[in-house]
């Protein structure tokens, strides 16, 4: 809702993303912070931004999957890996360039995600959390097991170009990843705004009236799929070109649940919830990081376990109290907080 | 035909372990449509426990099994109060995600206790093997086999037939219908949860004994999740064979499969039956053929 005082004349006023000039204000002003982040950040700032615009992208695909359309996936971490895995043999093998190996991949796991999303046409719920597990096993099994992934050592690729522009400190990386995100959350944000995305949330609250109202429910569950899975390859491929190794260790079934994590946190179902989350939960890995040489410090008797056991207790921890205590994440507390600002020092 | 009855044998010792641990799964879901995803940390604990006492403390074998299956139960019981009954009336995604989230913690939990240095029970079964059809056996694995499958019968046997178990029946089938009737479905709810920590412990004692107790105990007590698909989520028979059918053909699977695609066969087998079942057969064997239209 907006504030009292905020009114739309037309159409176009009215489906307006960025509505005040403060809003302008401050989108223009973050964007520019954005665009010059690298000439004054670190490296460790640097490579940390990166790692979040690929749990980003990742958490938006989740969003269109869980979040708009109600599928749930638990083999998240595996799609990214057949699309790093994609993309790295296109470029490394193959010798196509990364702009195309870039949108190939991202199509190559939507395909994947088709074909684990099939099921979904006759089961949902707690029978599609299992098939997308069994996914997530499936596929970290064919990578271990192809000639052409390299097998249990993974395999190398090159560095992401552009032309004759090679893509291979941090910051220029940080260009690529980031416009890649801003498009990414472009797509996300218009998507939702459309026929397709109002027919997923259809789908999502409540398949039989959707079909009874003319929405092809099988159709759009498979959309759902292919978009969600897309947006997971995109991220898949940017993680390979920027580490220029991928390997099967690198997708297990801890990160596809921390993606789900992710949404939980920030917020089931919202754009705002994904990114947040995403941003939060990146945000715990580095404060463990950070934390974990000094709870060693704290308790010697535990010593080397510390640093394995920290962060899977962490993670269910914080999903965990999120769901007791605040199951609609970190966006309704910021609409709650913002409202109650607004209608400070009168409740109503 | 001597590598078939091994591996036969070795599947079916395996499987009986995945029966009795499905049987907990089941019960949980019978009771109160919460599916346990957490059922692998459950085991891996439950074994954990009994390691401790038995090796690190030096209790004897009897006593160190027992405050396993207590540990486990009680386990059970934290879980239920803490996770679960908060999230009754809540989407079934956002359980699926709670049980996931719990068993981050718990394995979390478990590696900080234990480390994740892999360890083993002081041999407690007699060694040695019999002839089966030109095939060796172990006497231990004989031994879980009859263990699980004796364990799995009885608790079976209480919670299909038993009169004591009637209002857990009534839960089962229909939350109001059974408060209505009297039954105290919270109380059900929490027994159910003790039931399964305890017979996870079990699980993992038997597993321990076969393989040794480390870190990739969840990964195998996750593989419950298929077998009791595949028997039917509501059917206690069900998770008994599903657990064995399982077993028995991912033991084939690693003697036969292997060998053609170079290894390893049996981390993923287990789910591509799993999708196999869903797609074409999706209530299982035994399970309610619910007509859900989509």
């Amino acid at each position: 809702m907006p504030p009292c005082g905020v009114y739309s004349r037309n159409y176009a006023e009215d489906m307006a993303i960025v509505r005040t000039p403060f809003q302008w204000g401050i989108l223009i002003f973050l964007l520019l912070l954005l665009a010059f982040f690298p000439s004054f950040a670190t490296y460790y700032w640097l490579t940390l931004m990166i790692f979040m615009c690929i749990f980003v992208i990742n958490t938006l695909g989740l969003h269109i999957l869980l979040g708009c359309a109600g599928q749930i996936s638990l083999g998240h971490s595996a799609f990214m890996g057949v699309g790093a895995y994609t993309s790295a043999i296109l470029t490394a093998k193959a010798g196509i360039p990364f702009l195309v190996a870039l949108p190939l991949a991202g199509i190559v796991t939507g395909l994947v995600g088709l074909i684990f999303g099939f099921p979904s046409v006759r089961v949902k719920g707690f029978y599609l959390a299992l098939v997308t597990l069994g996914a997530q096993f499936i596929l970290v099994y064919v990578f271990e097991h192809l000639e052409i992934t390299g097998g249990t050592n993974g395999m190398t690729c090159p560095f992401a170009s552009i032309g004759p522009l090679v893509l291979d400190t941090p910051a220029k990386i940080y260009w690529l990843t980031m416009a890649v995100t801003g498009v990414m959350i472009f797509f996300t944000l218009n998507l939702s705004r459309t026929r397709v995305g109002r027919a997923l949330i259809a789908v999502r609250d409540n398949d039989l009236a959707a079909e009874v109202l003319g929405v092809d429910v099988v159709y759009y569950k498979l959309l759902a799929f292919f978009i969600g899975c897309f947006f997971t390859g995109i991220a898949g491929s940017l993680w390979a070109h920027y580490l220029t190794s991928v390997h099967p260790d690198q997708f297990p079934l801890y990160n596809s649940i921390l993606y789900l994590g992710a949404i939980i946190v920030g917020g089931i179902g919202t754009l705002f919830g994904a990114i947040t989350g995403a941003i939060v939960m990146r945000g715990f890995d580095e404060a463990i990081r950070i934390a974990t040489p000094a709870l060693a410090d704290l308790f010697p008797t535990l010593g080397a376990n510390i640093a394995p056991a920290i962060g899977p207790m962490v993670y269910g921890l914080v999903i965990m109290v999120f769901l007791i205590f605040e199951p609609r994440g970190l966006h309704h507390a910021w609409e709650r907080l913002k409202s109650s600002i607004r209608l400070w020092p009168f409740a109503y | 035909m001597s590598t078939f009855f091994h591996l036969l044998a070795n599947g079916l010792a395996v499987g009986g372990i995945y029966a009795v641990v499905a049987l907990g799964f089941t019960l949980i879901f019978k009771a109160t449509k919460v599916f346990n995803f957490a059922v692998g940390e459950f085991l891996c604990i439950g074994a954990f426990i009994i390691y401790s006492c038995t090796v690190q403390f030096r209790l004897p074998l009897p006593v160190g099994i027992l405050i396993g299956i207590l540990g486990g139960g009680f386990l059970g019981f934290l879980c239920e109060r803490l996770c679960v009954r908060p999230m009754i009336g809540q989407p079934i995604l956002s359980i699926i995600i709670m049980t996931l989230a719990l068993s981050f913690f718990l394995n979390g939990a478990a590696i900080l206790v234990w480390g994740s240095m892999p360890a083993s029970y002081p041999a407690y079964l007699p060694k040695g093997s019999f002839e089966v059809a030109g095939a060796s056996v172990g006497k231990d694995i004989m031994f879980c086999f009859v263990g699980t499958l004796v364990i799995g019968a009885a608790i079976g046997f209480y919670f299909e037939r038993a009169k004591g178990s009637i209002p857990m029946r009534a839960a089962a089938e229909d939350h109001q219908v059974a408060q209505a009737a009297g039954v105290r479905v919270k109380k059900i709810s929490t027994l159910v949860w003790i039931v399964a920590g305890v017979v996870c412990a079990v699980g993992g004692l038997f597993l321990g004994t076969i393989r040794g107790v480390d870190m990739y105990l969840p990964e195998f007590g996750l593989k419950v999740v298929p077998a009791v698909l595949v028997g039917g989520l509501e059917s206690i028979p069900g998770a008994i064979a599903g657990g064995l059918i399982i077993g028995v053909l991912e033991k084939l699977g690693s003697g036969y499969i292997n060998p053609l695609v170079g290894g390893g066969i049996e981390t993923a087998i287990a789910y591509i039956i799993m999708i196999i079942f869903l797609i074409f057969r999706p209530y299982g064997l035994f399970g309610l053929k619910k007509i859900e239209r989509i």
